[in-house]
């Protein structure tokens, strides 16, 4: 059903559905990513023992989620790094506008960061007549093309290389056309290069916030990331409240978790670990470096036993690599900045289920994202709550919108199954009448939406109650 | 604002962990395996070769040697290291004497905004490390006033310098018997090869925005 406030999913969906260009790239993409988690992850009953640990650790982390947040700041600020609360994007936004014009910047250098993505930051500041450059190859190469990321982990992941190659060549002056890779790096490496050196702020997101030490972890493959935290005079990291953990000795395990999950490696090419500014003595890195820790509906998720389990999640991005949608529509079809299965259980809970809560249906329920979240979220019996959210009759939900598609017409058809299925009389009648006439069922309406993309169930002459009677089988 | 915004976001937060709090599980320990030393040489080497490093394990006594091949056959003009070292030690020593086809040791001078032009121009940089990874390949570098953080990422090739009897088994092994959490410097690394990228269609490439090359020269004693 067409959405009057968000995203036309449907649409999308089938738009995506008849891309066979884009289909390719997924499925190609896709299917390498599962083989090289699964050559990672080969011992089963280790992988398992891993996952538990990783799901401890988040667990534990939530739920002293506000000490260790309060832990964080005093540490950072022992450290020397400033820390900025925002409930908003906009005044998330807002923090990183206020510090660039302290330092009369106009010249930012981004690592990857999926919070600056749902903050929109880069088309805020360009308002503000500030270039916020991506770095990230993958992210790069979509903002040159004025697009949003598709995949979590390999935001450019719906182009081939013959579309990146025209890119480069229409986006980038006196660029020739190639379409061999490592040209393409080499473009794109001494292009950044003369960003990195001339910033004046760099900004970057954080995968894991240390509240015993004050230390914000950074992990990558391409050094953008440790160029945009080391280069410029000026770093702003910028995280989700969810990110903290509550000690050093929770990295490890994290780490393994994360990068096996995303990418089937052992380790990254870099795992880089901040704790202060530019000291007395020290030659580089940064002299300010800003932690701005946002909410922008997290704290509200944690208030549900049920639904807070979202907040574990570590964007590793496996869970988008594993589903059967995802691989087939690509992340674009969502209309969020989380797509996949994470966004279906995020973007419902932090933008309501009005705007978002049709991704929720997304979903043929198959359980992998379950089997192979790093954290054991278990996502698919959180989409099955947020499907009912949406008829919800319960007042004390916390999920905005819920109840919202609450109708007679629904409410009735559920109560006439209750009916039909707790008195034998009504049930009898009800089958003898669905066995004449059910196939003659108009298809309009609901059933028409039903059945454009699935054959409709024929009804049976006789029941199975009937059948098992007249096979002499003896039932209860 | 800002203070505003943090009380309501931590009440809110308060007041979720305490109407439904969370069970929160003691996590076990990650299980890891105990190599021995050669066995740990071994892995790491293994591992980070894998992943486009070049690995060299070198007596004490040789490593200058061997360093200085390396340089030579790559035509390196400009060196940056670390003078006031006990490494930075080692090659002014080795550097005397010496033919002209070695490259110039250049000095990470003054701080970065004064330096930053020099640095971007510089060849290639030696560093120490303080230990390595044998469970996942990796070296551990905690840069300071004599290393600098940029050594290890600007220059196209980096050299790296680990004595053998510091690798860890696990990453979580270094972390606790070192006691990183009483002592975080400004920044801690932990460094596996060459900057690399599969951003487009997953096709490998080396040396995106960091190094292109990552030598690491074990020495034994």
């Amino acid at each position: 059903m067409p959405n009057d406030t968000g995203p036309n999913f449907q649409q999308n969906a089938s738009r995506a559905l008849n891309d066979k260009q884009l289909r390719k790239n997924f499925k190609f993409a896709m299917g390498n990513f599962i083989l090289k988690r699964k050559q990672i992850f080969s011992d089963e009953s280790k992988t398992e023992q891993l996952r538990q640990i990783g799901n401890d650790i988040k667990r534990r982390a939530l739920s002293q989620l506000p000490q260790l947040l309060e832990q964080l700041e005093e540490k950072c600020t022992q450290n020397g790094i400033q820390v900025h609360w925002a409930e908003t994007l906009s005044e998330a936004n807002q923090h990183v506008l206020r510090i660039m014009q302290t330092h009369r910047a106009t010249r930012l250098v981004k690592g990857k960061s999926m919070v600056s993505e749902e903050m929109g930051l880069n088309d805020f500041l360009q308002k503000k007549g500030i270039e916020a450059r991506e770095t990230d190859l993958g992210e790069f190469i979509i903002q040159l093309n004025n697009e949003k990321p598709s995949h979590i982990i390999v935001p450019a992941i719906h182009k081939n290389k013959k579309q990146i190659a025209q890119i480069f060549h229409e986006k980038l002056s006196d660029t020739p056309y190639t379409e061999d890779v490592e040209e393409l790096n080499a473009i794109a490496r001494e292009t950044l290069r003369k960003k990195f050196f001339d910033a004046q702020v760099g900004l970057s997101g954080v995968n894991f916030a240390v509240a015993e030490t004050g230390t914000l972890c950074l992990i990558e493959n391409e050094g953008n990331g440790r160029m945009s935290t080391t280069v410029p005079p000026v770093h702003i990291a910028v995280m989700g409240l969810e990110k903290v953990v509550e000690k050093l000795a929770d990295v490890p395990p994290l780490l393994r978790l994360l990068t096996g999950s995303a990418t089937g490696q052992l380790i990254t090419t870099y795992v880089n670990m901040i704790t202060s500014p530019r000291k007395d003595g020290e030659r580089d890195g940064p002299r300010e470096v800003h932690l701005i820790i946002l909410d922008n509906g997290r704290s509200k998720i944690l208030s549900d036993p049920q639904l807070r389990q979202t907040l574990q999640c570590i964007r590793c991005g496996t869970c988008l690599n594993h589903c059967p949608v995802y691989t087939r529509i690509g992340g674009h079809a969502y209309g969020f900045v989380y797509p996949g299965p994470i966004g279906k259980i995020l973007n419902p809970q932090i933008e309501g289920l009005k705007k978002a809560g049709e991704l929720a249906t997304a979903s043929s329920l198959c359980e992998a994202c379950a089997e192979v979240c790093p954290v054991k979220i278990p996502i698919p019996q959180l989409l099955r709550r947020l499907r009912n959210e949406s008829y919800a009759s319960d007042s004390f939900s916390t999920v905005k919108d819920s109840g919202y598609k609450k109708n007679l017409i629904e409410t009735i058809a559920w109560k006439s199954w209750e009916m039909m299925n707790t008195h034998p009389l009504i049930n009898t009648i009800g089958q003898k009448i669905m066995s004449r006439l059910g196939a003659q069922i108009p298809k309009i309406g609901p059933l028409k939406q039903w059945t454009r993309h699935r054959t409709a169930p024929k009804f049976a002459s006789k029941s199975l109650h009937q059948l098992i009677d007249e096979e002499g089988i003896q039932d209860e | 604002m800002n203070d505003a915004s943090r009380a309501q976001i931590l009440n809110r937060l308060h007041a979720a962990t305490k109407q439904q709090p969370v069970e929160a599980p003691e996590a076990a320990g990650l299980p890891g395996e105990a190599f021995s030393r050669d066995e740990k040489i071994e892995k790491l080497k293994s591992l980070m070769e894998a992943v486009r490093t070049e690995v060299h394990v070198v007596g004490a006594p040789n490593w200058t040697a061997l360093f200085k091949e390396i340089l030579i056959k790559r035509d390196v003009k400009t060196l940056l290291y670390a003078p006031d070292t006990t490494l930075g030690d080692r090659l002014q020593k080795a550097w005397v004497t010496e033919s002209n086809e070695l490259p110039e040791l250049v000095t990470y001078d003054g701080q970065i905004e004064d330096f930053k032009e020099k640095l971007f121009a510089t060849d290639a940089a030696i560093t120490s490390t303080v230990g390595g990874i044998a469970e996942t390949g990796a070296v551990i570098l905690w840069p300071d006033k004599n290393e600098p953080r940029l050594m290890s990422l600007v220059p196209p090739i980096h050299i790296a310098v680990l004595e053998a009897e510091k690798i860890y088994n696990t990453f979580s092994e270094a972390i606790q018997t070192e006691n990183w959490s009483d002592k975080m410097p400004t920044n801690v690394l932990l460094i596996s090869g060459p900057s690399k990228t599969a951003d487009i269609e997953l096709t490998l490439a080396f040396g995106v925005h960091g190094p292109k090359e990552l030598i690491v020269l074990i020495v034994k004693d």
